[in-house]
C-alpha cells in the first residue's frame, strides 16, 4: 500500500483522476499525518478538518459521476494564514486579527479550489508576515522539520514546514522580500515567487503592496509548475494584476531548454556566503554546462554586498528594500484600528486616538510595531526625500542592473540565504542582523521578477541548502523548465527530512 | 553608523503611527531604530540625481474598470467583525471635541 502522503501533488491527482486513490482517503491520510506531526512542529494555526472532509467527499462525487474536477482533483494544500478565506479565520498570525474571520476568498485560493485542491488549513506566518523566521507569530513559533531547534525560515515558515513534512501536499505563500523563496531553502523544497502582477494580491492582507506577490511551495519544480499555473492571471479585482495570458507552465516543464545561457551573480558570491551554499552553487553552474548551457559572470552592482573594516556587512539593496517595505507597511496597517474589525481595546477610553493607540499597542508585536514606527518616520515631514524617495531612486537602479544582465543571459544563480537556517533565537534580539539574511531575495522583489528556490543539497551537518534561479518579468515558464533541468540531472529532489528525531 | 533616535522623537513617531509605547519600549525603539535608521543612510552614498523614482515595478497606469454595478459586500457581511455596532453602523467613542 503506498503512503498516499509520499506522492507528489502530480502523482497524486493523478492517482485521483483514475480512481486509485479517492480524494476522501487523501484528505483523511493528510489529516492524520497532521495529527501525528503538527503537534511537534506546529506548522498549522488553523485545520480546516471538517470542511476538508467535505470537499473531497464532492471531489469523489464529481469523479463517480463522470465529471473532471479539474488538474488538482482532490489534492490536499495549505495556505499561509495571511490568504483570506471565507471560512475558518485569518489571523495574519497576529493578535489584532485573532478572531477575524473574512467575508471573502482570496483569488488565488478561489482559483485552487476551482481546479479541484483540498484545503487543509491555514499555516502560521511572521505577524502579518514580518519575518525571517516565523518567531514573530503571535501564535508560537514553528520548527523546522530538519532539525527542530532551527528556524524553518519566513515569513511562510509555516507553509514549508508543512511541505517539508509531508502534512500537506503543496502550499501557498506570499513572499514581500523572500518569504516563500527562504523558508522553502531552509526547508528544503521548492518555492516560487512570480513576476509581481502575475498572480492577483486581491484577498491577501497587504504588507508591500508594490512587493507583495503569491506563489507555491510544493516538494518538486512539477508541483509548482501545477501550482503557479492554477493561481495566475488577471483579476479585476486587483489593479496591479498584469493582464497576459498565462503560458501552460505543467504542459512545458519537463521540456529542457535549448541554448540556455545562465548568469552567476559576482556580487552574490562574496565571502558573507557559506562555504557550503557556495559549493552547492558552483556545483549547480557545473550542472547546467554539462546540460550544455552557457555560464558566464554578471554583474548587479547595486546589490552588492560591502563589508567594513570590522566585518560588519551592509548593502545598498537591503537598505532600499527596507525603507520601501516599512513605509508600505505603515500605510497599509493604519487599516487596524479597532474599528472595523479585529482586536479593539477594553479599556475605557477618552476619544478615537487613544481607542487606536491603545488598541494597536494590544494588538501588535514588537515586529509590527518597529516597521510601522520606521515607516511613518520615514514618511514624515523632512525625512521623505531623504529616506522614501532615496529609496524609490535607487530602486530604479537595482532594476536597471537586473535589466543589463538580462540583454546578455536568460537566467541568473544564486543563493536563497547566506546561511542555512538559523538556531531559534539566533536572530531575535537584533533585527538588523535578520533584515541582512535577506540580501540575495530583496532585489527580486524590489525589480517585480520572478524568483525559484530549489533544493541545491544538503550540508554537511544535514541541513537543506537553497540555490535560486531569477528571470526577466513573466519568465516563469523558463526558470521552472531550468529548476526542472537541474533536478532531472543532479537528483536533488523530493528531499524529505527525517521526523522520527523531532 | 548608528544613529541617535531619541527619546522624544520615539514617542513622537509612536505618536504619529497610533502605538502607545511603555517607556521600556521607548529605550529599546529608541537603541533599535537608531541602528537601523543609521543603516538606511547608507544610500546617501549613492549618486542618484537624474534618476527617476521607481514606485511600482510593472509600472501599469490607467487601470479603469468598467463603470457596471456588481455584487458587493451586504451590510451584514460588512459588519460581521465589527467590535461594536449600533444598527448598520461601526459604533466608535466620541471624535469631536476632543483634543490631540
Amino acid at each position: 500500500m503506498t503512503d498516499i502522503t509520499e506522492l507528489s501533488a502530480v502523482e497524486l491527482r493523478d492517482a485521483i483522476t483514475a480512481g486509485d486513490i479517492s480524494a476522501v482517503a487523501a484528505a483523511e491520510a493528510y489529516l492524520e499525518a497532521i495529527d501525528r506531526i503538527d503537534p511537534r512542529l506546529h506548522a498549522y494555526n488553523e485545520v480546516h478538518r471538517d470542511r476538508a472532509m467535505e470537499r473531497a467527499s464532492d471531489i469523489d462525487r464529481r469523479l463517480s459521476a463522470g465529471e473532471r474536477p479539474g488538474p488538482l482533483a482532490g489534492v490536499p494544500v495549505a495556505l499561509k494564514d495571511n490568504l483570506c478565506t471565507a471560512y475558518g479565520r485569518t489571523t495574519c498570525s497576529s493578535a489584532i486579527l485573532a478572531d477575524y474571520r473574512s467575508p471573502f476568498t482570496a483569488t488565488a485560493v478561489r482559483k485552487l479550489e476551482d481546479a479541484g485542491a483540498i484545503v487543509l488549513g491555514k499555516t502560521n506566518l511572521d505577524e502579518f508576515a514580518m519575518g525571517s523566521t516565523t518567531e514573530t507569530s503571535a501564535t508560537g513559533p514553528t520548527l523546522n522539520p530538519w532539525d527542530t531547534g532551527r528556524v524553518p525560515g519566513g515569513s511562510s515558515g509555516g507553509s514549508a514546514a508543512a511541505v517539508s513534512a509531508g502534512i500537506c501536499a503543496a502550499a501557498l505563500g506570499s513572499d514581500t522580500g523572500g518569504s516563500i523563496r527562504q523558508p522553502a531553502a531552509f526547508c528544503g523544497v521548492v518555492g516560487f515567487r512570480p513576476t509581481y502582477g502575475r498572480v492577483s494580491r486581491y484577498g491577501v492582507v497587504t504588507y508591500g503592496s508594490s512587493l507583495d506577490q503569491v506563489g507555491p511551495l510544493a516538494r518538486d519544480v512539477s508541483d509548482c509548475a501545477l501550482l503557479t499555473a492554477a493561481i495566475s492571471g488577471h483579476d479585476p479585482a486587483d489593479s496591479t494584476s498584469v493582464p497576459a495570458d498565462v503560458p501552460d507552465y505543467p504542459a512545458t516543464v519537463d521540456t529542457p531548454l535549448e541554448n540556455l545561457k545562465i548568469g552567476v551573480v559576482r556580487e552574490f558570491l562574496s565571502d558573507s556566503l557559506d562555504a557550503d551554499i557556495r559549493q552547492a552553487i558552483d556545483s549547480a553552474a557545473e550542472t547546467y554546462a554539462s546540460l550544455g548551457a552557457e555560464v558566464r559572470e554578471v554583474s548587479l552592482p547595486y546589490s552588492a554586498i560591502d563589508r567594513d573594516d570590522e566585518g560588519n556587512i551592509s548593502s545598498h539593496a537591503v537598505a532600499c528594500y527596507y525603507i520601501v517595505a516599512m513605509a508600505e507597511a505603515s500605510s497599509n496597517l493604519a487599516r487596524f484600528d479597532g474599528v472595523h474589525f479585529g482586536h479593539r481595546t477594553a479599556e475605557r477610553v477618552r476619544d478615537i486616538v487613544e481607542l487606536y493607540s491603545r488598541t494597536r499597542a494590544e494588538g501588535f508585536g514588537d515586529e509590527v510595531k518597529r516597521r510601522v514606527m520606521l515607516g511613518t518616520y520615514t514618511l514624515s515631514a523632512g525625512y521623505y526625500d531623504a529616506y522614501y524617495n532615496k529609496a524609490m531612486k535607487v530602486r530604479r537602479l537595482i532594476h536597471r542592473d537586473f535589466e543589463r544582465a538580462f540583454e546578455t543571459v536568460d537566467v541568473l544563480l544564486g543563493p536563497v540565504a547566506p546561511t542555512v537556517a538559523y538556531r531559534l533565537g539566533e536572530k531575535a534580539d537584533n533585527p538588523l542582523q535578520m533584515y541582512l539574511g535577506d540580501i540575495y531575495t530583496i532585489s527580486v522583489n524590489l525589480a517585480g521578477l520572478p524568483g525559484l528556490s530549489i533544493p541545491g543539497g544538503v550540508s554537511k551537518a544535514g541541513l537543506p541548502l537553497g540555490i535560486q534561479l531569477i528571470g526577466p518579468v513573466f519568465s516563469e515558464q523558463t526558470l521552472l523548465r531550468a529548476g526542472h533541468m537541474f533536478e532531472q540531472a543532479s537528483g536533488i529532489r523530493r528531499l524529505r527530512p527525517d521526523l522520527a528525531g523531532t | 553608523m548608528a544613529k541617535q533616535i531619541d527619546i522624544d522623537l520615539v514617542r513622537h513617531v509612536g505618536k504619529l503611527s497610533r502605538i502607545e509605547l511603555t517607556d521600556e519600549q521607548v529605550r529599546t525603539f529608541s537603541r533599535q531604530l537608531g541602528e537601523i535608521i543609521g543603516y538606511f543612510d547608507k544610500l546617501r552614498e549613492l549618486d542618484t540625481d537624474n534618476v527617476e523614482p521607481m514606485a511600482h515595478a510593472v509600472e501599469l497606469t490607467n487601470v479603469f474598470a468598467e463603470d457596471a454595478p456588481g455584487e458587493s459586500l451586504t451590510p451584514e457581511a460588512a459588519l460581521s467583525n465589527a467590535p461594536d455596532r449600533r444598527d448598520d453602523m461601526f459604533q466608535v467613542p466620541r471624535i469631536i471635541g476632543t483634543g490631540s
